[in-house]
């Protein structure tokens, strides 16, 4: 899949059996604290607190467990889950494992995107092999605990990448998300408690498991610690998968890819945020721009209101329609970007567009609509210059 | 509909619940399965869908009608799907939909008149540092362009070629 990759450390040295054997060595508690000691957060973007969301889910109540992994990479701009599946599956798999077991879950899912139907025959195939080897199955590593996976197929619903959309479409339903709480770590699949997370989270947690928790909260910044899997692409030299510690400013990062004459980059895909040159000393971390790992970079030729127009349209399509400020308010956004588009927005229209990407932000169900106008708020926050009184329609 | 055919999607049906469950949540996948063999989930297999979970055939068309990799009306052997979103369409999608377009003669949302080939906008596919990037069925293209679309369309059109069939190696080496 040759993906452009450097500094990895998640990957290259990382045994993911010898992180299985050090996780049954441990009881399940201390599974837990070893992940909450990492401090390592959800991957997928949101950056939840692993230990937290684990410990929440042994700690409830139910007939059965479930963990889920949350392989509906569907973010605009986002192909890191699809190198780690083609590349390292076993690290997945593995800290799925733990990740059952941390939890007292026998069944774990993966959820695959349709799009990425082509990767299922070889995950079924190292599936079988840890089957064969005692990996996975009714006595993992002879031990008393039994955990198994299963793959299912997503079809084509970008929505179902939240959490509890992809809950709703495992059983058989629409993908529409739920209100929360209560939390699938309570009710989850079936109403039993259940952990989703990211692939890159449960390679993260192999990782863990095999260097230590002091190792991985070693890298990175005080809040955000370990490795960071970038997906980058757009005008630059070297697209492609990139590992860096959590932390690297904009600027570091575009040197390493080789788009330093950049005008702007948009990270977090879709549902991001679009970062302006002067901006580029900002760093990549939760505790300033947080992402699940996209990053699309635009170079000085670039039309930005283009760029915010693909990105509506993209939600006018993948809204769930369930709730009024998603369905309607990005229908909206986007007549306001073809009014843009033609030269006739007045100001004081455009000002009224901003405020209802701000009540679309607060009032929508899911973090679809509430992301939903970020792109566009950020383009016309930093290129209004660009966008107002246009003369040619669209510019090419 | 032939009687026989309605049969055999029935049995087709039936073989597939067992295999899934006959529960709720084994919808998605039974109608993968319709999807993948009949290429549309018709009103008869809603119905039979339904029947055989018991539940409404209202549910199954919600549900069918929210997917985009479901589809009620017929598409083609050979659904393209090509990737629309910015990534793609800064590395020059434009032209090879209208290239697409050109030599199927149909365009986008379309079935060619021969039954052969659907062409789709499909949001991001996830090959964002190869674009432009198209599925083919279950088959990913990418770095393509509207040169190279001509060469795609023929691979599809050698009937027994490569791309004809569904991959379904994990089913065989389930059975």
């Amino acid at each position: 899949m040759n993906a452009n990759r450097k500094g990895l450390v998640t990957f290259s040295t990382i045994d993911p059996d010898a992180a299985l054997r050090a996780a049954v060595a441990k009881t399940r508690t201390e599974m837990i604290a070893e992940v909450t000691a990492s401090k390592l957060k959800g991957r997928g973007g949101a950056g939840f607190p692993t230990g937290v969301k684990w410990n929440l889910a042994a700690a409830a109540k139910g007939d059965a467990k479930y963990v889920i992994c949350n392989a509906d990479e569907g973010e605009p701009g986002t192909f890191k889950d699809r190198v780690i599946l083609s590349e390292v599956p076993d690290l997945v798999f593995a800290g799925m494992t733990i990740g059952g077991i941390a939890i007292g879950s026998a069944k774990g899912i993966v959820y695959l995107r349709g799009e990425y139907a082509y990767l299922r025959a070889q995950l079924e195939e190292a599936l079988a092999r840890r089957r064969a080897a005692g990996l996975l199955g009714p006595q993992i590593l002879s031990k008393s605990v039994g955990f198994d996976i299963e793959i299912r197929m997503g079809s084509g619903a970008y929505v179902c990448g939240e959490e509890t959309a992809l809950i709703e479409s495992l059983e058989g339903q629409r993908g529409e998300p739920r209100n929360r709480p209560p939390f699938p770590v309570d009710t989850g699949l079936g109403g039993q408690p259940t952990i989703v997370n990211n692939v890159e989270t449960f390679a993260c947690v192999a990782a863990i498991f095999a260097k230590g928790a002091a190792w991985f909260a070693s890298i990175g910044t005080e809040k955000s610690t370990g490795p960071k899997l970038f997906s980058v692409s757009g005008d630059c030299a070297n697209p492609g998968v990139y590992e860096f510690p959590m932390g690297i400013t904009v600027a570091e990062l575009l040197r390493e890819v080789g788009g330093e004459d950049a005008k702007a980059v948009q990270i977090g895909g879709a549902s991001g945020r679009c970062v302006p040159a002067s901006e580029f000393a900002r760093t990549i971390s939760y505790e300033d721009i947080s992402t699940g790992g996209s990053v699309m970079v635009f170079g000085p030729q670039r039309d930005m209101l283009a760029v915010a127009k693909n990105f509506m349209e993209f939600f006018v399509e993948e809204s769930c329609g369930q709730c009024t400020p998603c369905r309607e308010g990005n229908a909206k956004l986007l007549e306001g970007i073809e009014m843009l588009e033609e030269g006739r927005c007045s100001a004081r229209y455009l000002d009224e567009l901003l405020t209802l990407g701000e009540v679309m932000q607060n009032a929508s169900k899911c973090g679809l609509g509430q992301s939903s106008p970020n792109a566009f708020l950020s383009i016309v926050s930093h290129f209004q210059d660009e966008l107002m009184g246009r003369t040619h329609g669209p510019a090419r | 509909m032939l009687v026989t055919e309605q049969q055999r999607l029935k049995d087709d049906i039936g073989r597939w619940v067992q295999r899934y469950g006959a529960q709720r949540s084994a919808l998605i996948p039974v109608l993968q399965e319709i999807q993948a063999k009949y290429s549309q989930v018709s009103e008869y297999a809603m119905q039979e869908a339904a029947d055989h979970l018991g539940i409404h055939p209202v549910e199954v068309y919600s549900v069918v009608t929210f997917y985009a990799f479901l589809a009620e009306a017929y598409q083609g052997k050979f659904v393209i799907r090509l990737c629309r979103t910015i990534s793609c369409d800064m590395a020059g999608k434009t032209r090879v939909a209208r290239q697409l377009e050109n030599d199927l003669g149909i365009t986008f949302g379309q079935t060619t008149k021969d039954g052969k080939f659907t062409l789709e906008w499909a949001n991001c596919i996830g090959m964002c540092d190869q674009g432009p990037a198209l599925l083919v069925n279950d088959h990913v293209f990418t770095s393509v362009t509207s040169e190279k679309v001509h060469d795609i369309l023929e691979l599809c059109r050698k009937s027994f070629g490569p791309l004809a069939v569904h991959d379904n190696r994990h089913e065989e080496a389930r059975q």
